[in-house]
């Protein structure tokens, strides 16, 4: 259960000798060619949401532009497909969820870490079990649950899901918490201080580490999800960016340049934070993917 | 260790409440929420889904007939329904491909290389994307005279041009095509991050007494890194049997497209069989834990190191 961490720092063997000439081509050649298929169909897709309705139909998807600052399809995709609200909900959403599993799974991870009770194995063994329930098995039946509940077509029916099924965030809080010494804890506990006081003033101060990498990984997962919103927010006001996005291509479905401009509204936001946080993400997806 | 921590809380914090019955201890206060969301919404789900799946249920109706096993057998016997599992196997197949690229690129950039995080940037990126735009991008890549077709036009292979979405043939292909380059750069940083928690020293001390790259690979970098892959290809099983989003967004399942999950989909939300849609659920769900319980049993999880 050893969290891998990626080094941020210089290649480790930068001081290692240089191949030889062939698989030093063959090697960047190699990296040429994935850069290729990866860039590419997302370029033609910027392509196409430049391009009017004619010189869509006229050019072909290689190539580019005529005019780069034609964003006409932008603002059609922008107020035709309401991506004002799509994102709008989709940070309400985000943001909600974010603080509240911040929270329980502290508040968990703490109880977890810093108390011994006689049921505590059990309840390690609830959370553990339960990491292994693929999410989109169970929608049949948790539908009918949060029906019951009231919350189908309400964001609160995304927002407990999201909080709920949460298992790997508390994951790592526990594994945090262990490396936090508990002298800190005992300490404050002899000037005075009762348990939840060393929990909001000690521990969760220490746990900002642990958190930016929650609030990163879920909050990409979050902006991602897709079935959760489709099934539970069926509501055209309640559509988050993913299910706007879905939607638009129903009415659209012949006009690709304002589709593509639509996807790329999509992908812009992904791409900012990546080249912001470029460091967090490998560190977190690599922490969360192997629990 | 814990025994200043095992007393209660000090005398001197207010007690608020009657003291009627005995007290809560504090630990319960503080794991409340998230019992609370666990058992809600993944224990009391399957377990009332092992309970439809004996039933025929339309979700509405006030009373469910017991069917006994039928569900099941249905399951196992009408071919709609065990065919989705055969379009696992293409996922399944695609997800050594993607392994194998992974891999390959990790061992390539664990090196030096000129531009190595602007490679590595690139190559995860698409892990990052949203699913729907995903979806879209390769819709616009198969379409007839789209990207695809294109780009084979250019490289004088116009003849092999075909409807990549449309043809029962290649239509999962394609899909499982779209799903490695969307999955590849996870598998890529999560071999990256193990090739280097390999101490640099290991290299040196295999430097000095001559190995070269093969040998480096095959006794250094192999061993450090096996862990990670089996469990690549335990995900990658799980992960083929629960392919939902790239089907569903392009083809929605036309085209002999449709997976396991979009079935059940359909059984459930569409045609409204409760009981027929949990039964699959179910047998889903012991095939992946099944698959989850072999990894454990292979790979316990304080398996010694290099390092």
């Amino acid at each position: 259960m050893s969290v891998r961490t990626v080094d941020p720092v210089a290649p480790r063997f930068a001081r290692r000798r240089p191949l030889s000439g062939i698989a030093a081509s063959g090697k960047y050649l190699s990296l040429v060619i994935a850069s290729a298929v990866v860039l590419v169909p997302l370029v033609v897709v910027l392509f196409a949401a430049f391009k009017t309705h004619g010189e869509y139909s006229t050019t072909g998807p290689l190539t580019p532009p005529r005019d780069w600052l034609n964003f006409e399809n932008f603002a059609t995709a922008w107020s035709k497909g309401h991506m004002l609200r799509g994102f709008w909900n989709t940070t309400v959403i985000l943001v909600i969820s974010l603080v509240g599993t911040v929270f329980v799974g502290t508040l968990a991870a703490y109880a977890i870490s810093r108390f011994s009770f006689a049921l505590k194995r059990l309840v390690l063994g609830l959370f553990l079990v339960a990491a292994l329930v693929p999410g989109v098995t169970t929608q049949v039946a948790t539908y009918q649950i949060v029906k019951s509940m009231g919350l189908v077509n309400t964001p609160w029916s995304a927002v407990v899901l999201f909080l709920g099924t949460d298992i790997v965030s508390i994951y790592i809080f526990i594994q945090f918490m262990s490396s936090i010494p508990r002298s800190l804890d005992e300490a404050a506990v002899i000037d005075g201080a009762n348990r939840f006081t060393v929990y909001r003033r000690i521990i969760l101060p220490l746990m900002r580490p642990a958190i930016a990498t929650v609030v990163i990984i879920k909050g990409i997962a979050i902006y991602n999800e897709f079935y959760i919103p489709f099934l539970y927010l069926r509501s055209p006001d309640l559509n988050v960016i993913s299910t706007a996005l879905f939607r638009f291509k129903g009415p659209y479905g012949a006009q690709w340049e304002t589709i593509a401009a639509c996807t790329m509204i999509v992908i812009l936001p992904t791409v900012v934070i990546f080249l912001l946080l470029q460091r967090f993400i490998y560190n977190g997806v690599t922490a969360g993917a192997t629990k | 260790m814990t025994v200043l921590l095992e007393r209660p809380p000090s005398p001197a914090k207010p007690v608020p409440a009657p003291r009627r019955r005995r007290r809560i201890p504090a630990h319960w206060w503080y794991l409340a929420p998230a019992l609370a969301l666990l058992i809600t919404f993944t224990y009391v789900p399957v377990g009332n889904m092992v309970w439809y799946s004996f039933h025929k249920w339309d979700g509405l109706d006030v009373t469910m007939d017991p069917v006994g096993w039928d569900n099941y057998v249905r399951v196992f016997t009408d071919e709609r329904y065990w065919r989705v599992f055969l379009v696992s196997l293409y996922y399944f197949v695609a997800s050594f491909a993607q392994i194998a690229i992974a891999l390959y690129f990790a061992v390539v950039l664990s090196f030096s290389t000129r531009f190595r995080n602007l490679f590595k940037g690139i190559l995860f990126f698409p892990y990052l994307l949203n699913g729907v735009a995903v979806g879209f991008v390769f819709l616009y890549l198969f379409q007839p005279g789209g990207t695809l077709d294109t780009v084979l036009g250019h490289l004088g292979l116009g003849d092999h041009t075909r409807l990549w979405l449309g043809d029962p043939d290649v239509a999962n292909l394609s899909l499982a095509g779209t799903s490695v380059w969307r999955f590849t750069g996870l598998s890529f940083v999560l071999f990256l991050g193990a090739i280097q928690s390999i101490p640099g020293e290991i290299y040196e001390a295999a430097d000095l007494d001559g190995a070269n790259r093969w040998h480096q690979f095959r006794y250094i970098i192999a061993p450090g890194i096996r862990r990670i892959i089996s469990l690549s290809f335990i995900l990658a099983i799980s992960g083929s049997l629960a392919v939902f989003e790239i089907p569903f967004i392009m083809t929605g399942g036309a085209n002999g497209t449709r997976t396991f999950v979009i079935q059940a989909y359909e059984t459930a939300f569409q045609f409204r069989q409760i009981g027929l849609a949990s039964a699959m659920a179910v047998v889903l769900l012991l095939l992946v834990l099944l698959v989850t319980w072999v990894q454990r049993r292979l790979l316990p999880d304080d398996e010694v190191s290099l390092s």
